[in-house]
Order: structure tokens, then sequence, then C-alpha cells
């Protein structure tokens, strides 16, 4: 998956301005940023939730915008923060929904096999059968990964997924993250404002400031000091963690 | 491991029954209101007669009694489903026919059709309600996701407002060309005038039911939001359009046979929501089933209380159904917006404390 020259615009202000980088496959890429540096946006437009303005998003050498939509939901999920459900749906009920580019709808028993195991994968057996509006936030979320991993896809898009989780399930979604890409093998390619996070479970960081690419690499070329500050304009220093860079600001 | 199984397979099955126990109680008590239905009226039918072949009583029941039944089933159906539909599209607990401009919009297209078509058919003035119902829908929908609210209230406020501007117009119309007395009918919703011959049209009902049970699932995830149908590969504005329009021409229908009658497609959704959640798939029949009970029960008590005579239900489900539509609203704001919870999870409030320590150590 190749994205080249992005471009959006809003009111004639271009929040994404020329991004073009290369999603390696099976690992966890993850966008950071300071608020409005188009992370977000930028995600949008690679997941077709949002149309570009200019540039390309090259999806197994077609454009994205000439897949049809049911055909991609098969290859590529993605959860916004926007999924914030209010219906009184069960968990199982919410899995299932994540058959539906297969199945629409009419789940065969393969369909449900692939749930139960979906549900299972993220611990939820106990709650399936409950309404989601009863769980806790961090079930929530899981129950949203678990509709995902039905889905079956080979990316998974996520867009700030510990946003409004605590330090203990924000920190389990992140494990979950990985055992997404080291077990299942996906593509998880996230939208992160907790840069430590972003340094300690993936494998590669795109950096954005005002649009552009700040910095694309390896975890340990973007978690540097003179990168860090330059993106983020205040003073970090890098500390080694279990082998792995982590930051601290102030 | 085998046990447990086993033990799994039991609940399963337990829980089929269990998913269905509502379901056939609200089929029997609607076959035995139905029954019982077809013999209260002014000139009193007795079964044996009928069986014995009294053709002035058997004519009174097929043209009188068993039209005016189907018509209170069809309408009872059509509008809880009406109002299921446009409650899961536009993620408002509140919307309805009645709260959505679109009874309003097809009285409306009565009228015009009253005025440029003096000579026009029955079919005739459906097809100007059905075109106004959706139009007024369309509108209505389209305003309030350009608006984005941030309160659930708001929604159908605005909607009651809209729908009364139209109402406002058509009433001025009426005035300006004399039609009042000929627009009343459609006003006031009444059972009085279906016979056999007049009230053919709300059949209609049956297959654009049958249509919204088909896209169930569409509704649903079109219900959950934009970026969450778009994930799933759901044409979010098609499905949200054709579900909008499926609602208005069962809607339309309603209103150009029986006039109009509010609060069913409010509140029958919304309390068989309480117990059985949102899945469309899951709560079609049951809404459909408990809309033709609450209608039927109320035609019936129309027809007793002042008997010989008899009242419009409309006066009968405005009344019953705004007391319940206070209820509700006063249940929903002072439980916030996850209030409804009722049977299934009884023990709503300790299963959510309970949740909270097990997904402590489980996750």
């Amino acid at each position: 998956m190749k994205v080249q020259q992005l471009t959006k615009q809003y009111d004639g202000k271009a929040v994404v301005d020329g991004v073009t980088f290369e999603i390696p496959k099976g690992k966890v890429l993850s966008l950071i940023g300071p608020n409005g540096a188009g992370k977000s946006t930028v995600m949008g437009m690679i997941s077709r939730l949002i149309a570009r303005d200019a540039g390309l998003v090259d999806f197994d050498g077609r454009d994205i915008a000439k897949w049809k939509s049911k055909e991609l939901s098969k290859r590529l999920a993605i959860l916004t923060q926007s999924n914030q459900i209010q219906m009184k749906l069960t968990v199982r009920e919410l899995v299932a929904f994540g058959r539906f580019p297969y199945s629409a709808g009419r789940n065969t028993p393969e369909d449900e096999t692939i749930i139960d195991q979906a549900i299972s994968y993220m611990e939820l057996e106990p709650f399936q059968d409950r309404f989601i509006d009863e769980l806790s936030g961090g079930q929530r979320q899981r129950a949203m990964i678990a509709m995902v991993i039905a889905q079956d896809t080979e990316y998974i898009l996520l867009d700030e997924p510990t946003n409004n989780l605590d330090i203990y399930h924000a920190t389990n979604m992140m494990k979950i993250v990985r055992r997404l890409c080291d077990e299942l093998g996906k593509t998880v390619i996230l939208v992160l404002h907790e840069i430590n996070y972003a340094a300690f479970y993936s494998d590669y960081i795109c950096a954005f400031r005002d649009g552009k690419i700040a910095k694309f690499g390896t975890v340990k070329e973007v978690m540097t000091r003179e990168v860090l500050s330059q993106i983020y304009q205040v003073d970090f220093e890098i500390m080694e963690i279990e082998g792995k860079p982590l930051s601290i600001y102030y | 491991m085998l046990i447990d199984k086993r033990r799994s397979r039991a609940q399963k099955e337990e829980s089929t029954i269990k998913r269905y126990l509502t379901t056939i109680l609200l089929s029997l008590f609607l076959l035995i209101l139905s029954v019982w239905s077809l013999f209260i009226g002014v000139i009193d039918l007795e079964l044996s007669t009928l069986l014995n072949g009294n053709l002035e009583q058997l004519k009174i029941f097929l043209v009188s009694r068993l039209p005016r039944l189907l018509a209170i089933l069809c309408t009872g159906v059509g509008m809880s489903v009406a109002g299921l539909i446009m409650q899961q599209l536009c993620r408002n607990k509140f919307v309805s026919p009645t709260t959505g401009a679109t009874i309003s919009s097809a009285q409306f297209g009565i009228l015009l059709a009253l005025l440029f078509m003096p000579n026009s058919t029955l079919w005739g003035r459906a097809l100007f309600a059905f075109a106004a119902a959706i139009l007024g829908t369309w509108i209505f929908v389209w305003f309030i996701q350009r608006i984005r609210f941030k309160d659930v209230i708001m929604v159908p406020l605005v909607g009651i407002m809209f729908g009364n501007v139209i109402g406002g117009i058509t009433n001025y119309l009426a005035y300006q060309y004399e039609m009042t007395q000929a627009l009343s009918t459609w006003l006031v919703g009444h059972f009085s005038l279906v016979v056999r011959g007049r009230f053919e049209l709300v059949y209609l009902i049956v297959p654009l039911v049958i249509l919204a049970f088909l896209f169930a699932n569409h509704f649903n995830i079109v219900g959950m939001g934009k970026d969450f149908s778009k994930n799933l590969g759901v044409p979010y504005n098609l499905v949200l359009f054709a579900g909008l329009s499926i609602a208005a021409m069962i809607t339309a229908s309603v209103v150009v046979i029986v006039g109009s009658i509010s609060y069913i497609g409010l509140i029958v959704p919304n309390l068989v929501a309480m117990f059985k959640g949102d899945r469309i798939r899951g709560t079609l029949v049951d809404t459909a089933l408990f809309g033709a009970i609450f209608v039927l029960a109320c035609d019936m008590l129309a027809r007793v209380v002042i008997a010989p005579y008899e009242l419009p239900i409309e006066l009968i489900v405005g009344i019953l159904g705004s007391i319940l539509f206070v209820g509700l609203l006063l249940y929903r704001l002072r439980r916030g917006n996850k209030a409804i919870r009722l049977g299934s999870a009884h023990s709503g409030g300790c299963a959510a404390a309970v949740s909270q320590v097990e997904g402590g150590d489980g996750a």
C-alpha cells in the first residue's frame, strides 16, 4: 500500500500537504504528531472515509477510490473515534456485523465459527450476550476489535484506539495491537497521541507536522531528541528501556 | 470440556426458546384479540348464526368487520415498523412519523391532490401522498444532519415544528379553497369508513414491511454511523434515503386510508427495544405484532366507550400515547441515553458493576 502526494484542503488551507510514504506489510505503523498535524486526515484518506483533493492511494496496485467499497471492506478495516455506539446491541451481535461484507447479514455456520473465534480471541465469551452499553470502556473497545477480527482483513486501521482509556486498558489495547500483527499477521496502522506507546509497540513511526511528514522511519530512527523536539517544540530526553527508546518530555 | 459444550448447547436452546417466547405470546394475544374484535360493533354478530350461513350477518362480516380488522392490523404493523426504521436511521429514539414531519407531509400531499386533481382516485391521492411524505422526510433528515444537534431532544422538537409549519400551510390552503371539510377525514384517524373496496391500498404495507425486514441489517449498520457503514462496505446515503422512503411510503399508505394516527411509531418501537434491544432482525416482528395489538386494543376501546357510537381512534391513541410518551421522556431524561434496560438484563446496575470487576482481571 502506497501513498503518493496526498493532499487535503479545508477552506483553502492545506491540512495534508503532499504526503508520500509506503506502508510496510505485516508491521505496526504508528502515525504521530501534534494536534492538527493531519495524521487522522491521512488515515481517513487511506481508508476511503475522507475524499482526497489530490494525490494517490495505491492499494494492491489499484487506486483506492476505484475499489468497490464492499471488496475493500474484506481487505481493509477501520475503527474511528466516531464509533461511539449508543445502540442496544449485544457484543455478539456487534461482532457478527464484521461478517457483513461476506454474508450480507445471512451468516453461514462458517461465519458463526469465525465470530466465535474472534470473541474468544478477545476474551469476550463471558460478555457475549451482554449489551454493549453495559460494558466498560475497555471491554467495549475490545468488542470493536473483535468485530474487526471477524471482518478478517489484511489491513487494520485504528484511529486513536487508546483514547478515553485508562493506563491499564490503554496498555492492554496496545498489547492487543501487537498480537494482531505478530499472531494474526495483520498490517496495523494507528493514530496515536501517546508517543511512548508508539515507540514501544510499533515497528515504524510516521511523524507529522503541519500537514507534512516530518520523519518516517523505524522506531529508533524517529525516536531521537532532535526529531521529537523539532516536531513537538518541547524538550525531550530519550531513555532506553527493554531495548526500546522511550521519551521523557517536560 | 465436553460438559462445558453440553451446557452451552443447553443454554443456547434455552435462549432460543426465550428469544421466541415473546413473539409467540404476542402472536397468540393478537389472534385472540382479532377474533374478539370481529364481534364488537353496532350489530351483534353471533358465531353460530354466521356459521349457519345467515347472509345478512355474513355480509356485515365480509364488508365491514373483516376489512376493518385487516386495516387495523396493517396500520399497527406499518406505523410501528416505520417508526422503528426512522429511529434507527436517524440515531434518535424520539424520531417517528409524527415527530419527523412524515404524517403532515402526507396530508399536504393529499390536499395537493384534492386541489389539482379534484376527480383523482384513491390511488392518485396516494401517489401525491407518497411523493410528499418521502420529500418531507428527506428534507427533515437532511436538515437534522446538517445542524447536528447536541441534545437528542432537539431533533424531535425541530421535527414537530417542521411538521406544524407544513400543517399550517395545509390548513391555510384548505381554508382558501374551502377544503377543510374534505380534508378533515385525513387529519383525524379513524377506521369507521373502512369498508371493502375503500381500504385495499393499505395492503401495500405488507410488501414494504417485508422489504424492511430484508434490509434490517443494512438499517442497523447505517444507524451506527457513516464511518461504521463505510468500513463494512454499506453505501450510507443510499440505504439512509431508501430506508426513509420505505418508512414514508408506509406512513403515507396509512394516512391515505385511515388518516393521521400519531404516537404509535414513537412508542411501540421504544417499548419493544426496552426488552429486546436494537437489532432490527430481532425486534422487527415483535414491534410489528405489538403495534398491531396496540392499535387494535385502542380501536376496540373506541368502539365500546360510547357505543353504539364510536370515537375516532386518534383520540384514544392520542390520550394513551401522550401519557406513555411523557413517561418515556421522563424515564430517558432521568436515566441518560442508556437508560432503557428492563426485562432481559434485569440486574442492569449490578451487572455493570460486576463486569467492571471481571474486566479488571479478565483483560
